[in-house]
């Protein structure tokens, strides 16, 4: 009996040994994809430059222009809000013509470029974006002397059942063009004055595929947002599949005089929507 | 080698690198209860995936007719699902007739996979196709970081076969099970079993026990969802994570304090003008100690209340 056992346990250790040897490079694999995938791997940045900025130099000093705020882990993978706090005054003289949002490992990397006027008062813009995974969101700031400054945040991915997906597609696509604009703060004149858009749209990405019919979900998504006030522009966003489902945009604009503040959204299905709102200053 | 001695082999292997041997710890079949005649229940584990627990952490069963069986939900893995296909046969030798998904988050369906040489009917809600499809390519991505590439493998979400749009019937054998697929609510996916033999409802994940419930779909749509629940005559229910409870409706009552909070907190930080991300640092935290894996959820649940509630007048 005791020899049996001591053969059973000898053999076993034997093959245990072996199937061990097999399987421990997967476990160290296992062990290392546990913290998360090595930041670079792949520099996905370096691949998408060029695209964007050519040769241009782009200096690493954004955050003297800008703060970018971002939360550390994307807790909903589908809304991940993003701030861009200006730490300058919008002044004819000097002031952020444009800020690139880009994630990097997002299949769309380029979420937003957001034209920015002096009549914007102050280049802060809140909005919400898809996030895929472990990944670096940054922002180029490009001045009026065409100077491109970048700056960026590394924003851990989501637990296991958030999905960059919307929650409820076909109560998104019921709405669809709903707008709200509304002013977040009184409106005085002649200093900036905080306002949201909230757009009600799907976003749909297009990168769903069905398995067995190996066709893709045709992409509808918001591509340009153009804001005014009295007809003059403050801001327009040409606008990608990386901004989450009902694109949320805050922003600063500064009225002169009472008036109008008039938003056009066109969607990639060439869709306008249109939405306008009285400013009365006190 | 004998079956007992790869059985001994994986156990010792288990525990030198836990997660790192699928097929071999697949052989021991999941701990089941047997809560009503013929109703078996796993009750997952309050954790997140890990390759320790290979996504075994929500609830998952069977109930047994006299023709054939029914699966309800397979859990978050390959391993998972089989790991409950041999808890079956331990049980009976009936066939595996339909597999039951109750929504479309990955710690239920993940071990689809493991069900499909018993070719059976897999039944879920009509969106449960569409989100799937949305979801499929980020969940994989997601599962393969958590249990590492090769023990995530074989991890498929199924399509069903039958989708139910409102309420069906299927039959066991002398066991009829009432399925109903809800609004949107904890998801837009939600369909819960209920067993006219034992008067056993399986809830899914419109009720969390002891963890955090977790919100994706609409908050208003869950509290309705558990308004008309309320009037489902049940013996026993079965939650998506937690204990069975014959305390019904009273089981319901945590979770509906903590989702009557939310939606009061993010209401009112709303009319407050506070950001989103002002309200996922301040709603409803004095529900804190009262849930395990708070901190894993609620930020979400914040952001999923907040998107919804600010489309209201």
């Amino acid at each position: 009996m005791r020899s049996k056992l001591n053969h059973f346990t000898r053999r076993a250790m034997r093959e245990a040994a072996l199937l061990a040897a097999m399987l421990i490079p997967q476990a160290a694999t296992a062990a290392m994809a546990a913290d998360g995938p090595a930041r670079n791997v792949v520099d996905n940045w370096t691949r998408i430059r060029p695209g964007l900025f050519k040769q241009r130099s782009i200096a690493g000093d954004a955050e003297q222009m800008i703060e970018l705020v971002t939360p550390v882990r994307a807790e909903d993978a589908a809304v991940v809000p993003v701030a861009i706090r200006a730490r300058l005054a919008q002044s004819p003289d000097r002031y952020i013509k444009r800020l690139y949002l880009i994630i990097d490992k997002n299949p769309a990397p380029l979420a937003a470029v957001f034209n920015l006027t002096p009549d914007a008062g102050r280049a802060d813009i809140e909005t919400r974006v898809r996030v895929e995974e472990y990944t670096d969101i940054r922002v180029v700031v490009e001045m009026n002397d065409d100077s491109l400054h970048m700056t960026s945040r590394y924003v851990k991915a989501s637990g296991g059942c958030s999905a960059p997906a919307g929650k409820d597609p076909a109560a998104a696509m019921a709405g669809i063009g709903r707008m709200k604009l509304t002013l977040e703060q009184a409106p005085q004149l002649n200093r900036p004055v905080l306002a949201q858009l909230m757009i009600r749209h799907p976003n749909f990405s297009g990168l769903a595929m069905d398995q067995v019919t190996r066709l893709y979900t045709p992409p509808h998504y918001v591509k340009r947002v153009d804001i005014a006030y009295n007809g003059k522009p403050v801001i327009s966003a040409d606008t990608d599949i990386s901004i989450s489902e009902n694109p949320n945009f805050r922003f600063y604009f500064v009225p002169r005089q009472d008036g109008k503040l008039t938003v056009e959204v066109l969607d990639s299905q060439d869709a306008s929507y249109k939405a306008a709102l009285p400013v009365k200053t006190n | 080698m004998n079956m007992r001695g790869l059985a001994r082999i994986a156990l010792l292997l288990g525990m030198l690198m836990p997660g790192v041997v699928p097929a071999l710890a697949a052989e021991s079949p999941l701990a089941v209860r047997q809560v009503a005649p013929g109703v078996f229940v796993h009750q997952g584990a309050h954790e997140e995936t890990t390759a320790a627990n290979m996504g075994a952490i929500a609830n998952t069963g069977f109930i047994v007719g006299e023709r054939c069986v029914a699966v309800i939900d397979t859990g978050g893995s390959l391993e998972n699902g089989r790991r409950l296909r041999l808890s079956i046969s331990h049980e009976t030798s009936l066939p595996v007739c339909y597999v039951i998904n109750t929504h479309v988050h990955p710690d239920h369906v993940f071990g689809n996979a493991a069900f499909k040489r018993d070719a059976p009917a897999f039944v879920g809600h009509e969106h449960l196709a569409a989100a799937m499809l949305a979801r499929r390519e980020h969940y994989r991505r997601s599962l393969a970081r958590l249990l590492g590439e090769r023990a995530a493998s074989g991890s498929e979400l199924i399509a069903p076969t039958q989708a139910v749009a409102s309420d069906m019937s299927i039959d066991l054998g002398g066991r009829v099970l009432e399925l109903h697929a809800w609004p949107t609510a904890h998801t837009d996916t939600d369909l819960t079993v209920l067993d006219r033999a034992s008067g056993t409802l399986w809830l899914g994940d419109l009720l969390f026990e002891r963890r955090v419930p977790s919100l994706d779909g609409s908050l208003k749509g869950w509290l309705a969802a558990m308004e008309s629940l309320r009037g489902v005559p049940a013996r026993l229910v079965i939650p998506g994570h937690g204990a069975p409870s014959a305390d019904w409706p009273s089981a319901m009552r945590d979770q509906e304090r903590y989702l009557r909070a939310l939606l009061r907190d993010v209401r009112q930080a709303i009319k407050d003008k506070k950001t989103l991300s002002q309200a996922v640092a301040d709603a409803a935290g004095d529900e804190r100690p009262r849930w395990l894996l708070f901190d894993d959820y609620h930020p979400r649940n914040v952001t999923a209340a907040y998107t919804e509630l600010e489309w209201d007048d």
